[in-house]
C-alpha cells in the first residue's frame, strides 16, 4: 500500500513560496527551482478557475500524474498547501488540513513570524515531522 | 505509461464508470497548439469567448506538462522549467480534479492531445481516451478529404463520439 510523502509546499496568497520540505526523493530542488514551481503551480491553480464549465470552482484538489499525486489544499485565506506523494496515497486531504492546523497554531499564533515570509518556526517544523512520519510508520509497519 | 501498450487494432468501448449526463466538453489539439476539435454537451458557464478559451486551455496543458516533469520525485536529471517537453518525455499527468470538475488528458505519440472535462467524481478515463484517439484515426485520418492540421469537420465522427460520451458519461 502506498503511503509514501515526497515532499511539501506551503504558498502564501500571493504565490510566494513560505515553506518547501522535501522528505526524500530523487527529485529533491534547489531554492531556485522550488520557487518556480510554487508560482507556477499558483497560477495553474487560478487558470483552472477560468476553465470550468460549472461556477463555483475553486481550483485544482488533485493532480495525477505518471509517477505522483499532488494533492492541494487552498485555506479561505488563500494560502495553499501542497504534497506531492506516490500515486493512490490515501487521506492526503486530512493531513493537509491538519498541517493547516499545524500552521495556524505555531506559525500565525507566533508573534515574531512576519505574515507572507518565509517560515521559521522550530515548533512547526518539529510538528510536522512528526505528523508525516506517523504516516511513513504505518506504512512501514504493514 | 503514457503510450498505448496494447495491441488492439480496433477496441470495444470499455466499461462504463458512471452514467447519467456527466460529459461536459472535449477538446483535442495538435501539436502545434491548432484546436482541431470543441464539441461542448453542457457548460453552463463561458467565462472567455471561444478563441481564448482555446488558447487559455493549451496553455494550461502546456505549463502543467513542464510542471510535472519538472515535479517528477523519481527522476533526478531534469530539464529547466518551461523547456517544451516532446511527447513521452518526462513524467507527464493524465488527470486533475477540482471541485466542479475534473479534467482527463492524453497525448498521442504524434503529439494530439485529447482532453475531457466531466464531472467531478468521474472514475479513470484513460481507457476512453484511447478509445477516442481509435475514433479520430478511424473517422478521421482515415478520411481521404481531411487535411491534418486543419480543424475536424467531419459529420460521422462527431456523431460517433457524441454517442459514445452518451454511453460513458
Amino acid at each position: 500500500m502506498a503511503a509514501a510523502i515526497y515532499s511539501l509546499y506551503i504558498i502564501n496568497k500571493s504565490g510566494g513560496l513560505i515553506y518547501y520540505k522535501d522528505y526524500g526523493s530523487a527529485g529533491r530542488m534547489d531554492t531556485n527551482d522550488s520557487l518556480r514551481v510554487a508560482s507556477l503551480w499558483h497560477s495553474m491553480h487560478a487558470i483552472s478557475q477560468q476553465l470550468s464549465p460549472v461556477s463555483g470552482c475553486s481550483g485544482i484538489e488533485l493532480l495525477q500524474a505518471d509517477t505522483f499525486d499532488l494533492h492541494c489544499y487552498q485555506s479561505l485565506t488563500g494560502t495553499k498547501f501542497f504534497v506531492v506523494c506516490e500515486p493512490g496515497t490515501q487521506h492526503m486531504e486530512s493531513l493537509l488540513k491538519y498541517i493547516y492546523e499545524l500552521y495556524t497554531d505555531y506559525v500565525l499564533k507566533n508573534p515574531f513570524y512576519e505574515m507572507e515570509m518565509p517560515i521559521r518556526c522550530e515548533l512547526f517544523d518539529i510538528n510536522l515531522t512528526q505528523a508525516v512520519q506517523k504516516d511513513r510508520v504505518a506504512f512501514l509497519g504493514r | 505509461m503514457q503510450f498505448f501498450g496494447g495491441s488492439e487494432i480496433s477496441p470495444s468501448p470499455p466499461v462504463p464508470t458512471a452514467s447519467g449526463n456527466n460529459g461536459h466538453m472535449i477538446y483535442m489539439f495538435n501539436r502545434n497548439g491548432v484546436c482541431l476539435l470543441y464539441r461542448e454537451w453542457n457548460r453552463p458557464l463561458r467565462t472567455l469567448n471561444a478563441q481564448q478559451d482555446h488558447k487559455l486551455m493549451f496553455g494550461l496543458l502546456f505549463s502543467l506538462k513542464s510542471l510535472t516533469a519538472k515535479m517528477d520525485p523519481t527522476s533526478a536529471e531534469k530539464g529547466n522549467l518551461g523547456v517544451p517537453q516532446l511527447p513521452g518525455q518526462g513524467c507527464s499527468f493524465h488527470s486533475f480534479r477540482t471541485n466542479t470538475y475534473k479534467l482527463s488528458f492524453m497525448e498521442s505519440p504524434s503529439g494530439i492531445k485529447i482532453i475531457l472535462v466531466t464531472h467531478p467524481r468521474t472514475g479513470d478515463l484513460r481507457d476512453s481516451l484511447k478509445y477516442i484517439y481509435n475514433l479520430y484515426v478511424e473517422y478521421v485520418v482515415k478520411n481521404p478529404l481531411y487535411t491534418p492540421g486543419s480543424p475536424i469537420r467531419c459529420q460521422l465522427f462527431n456523431t460517433t463520439l457524441d454517442q459514445y460520451m452518451r454511453g460513458i458519461a
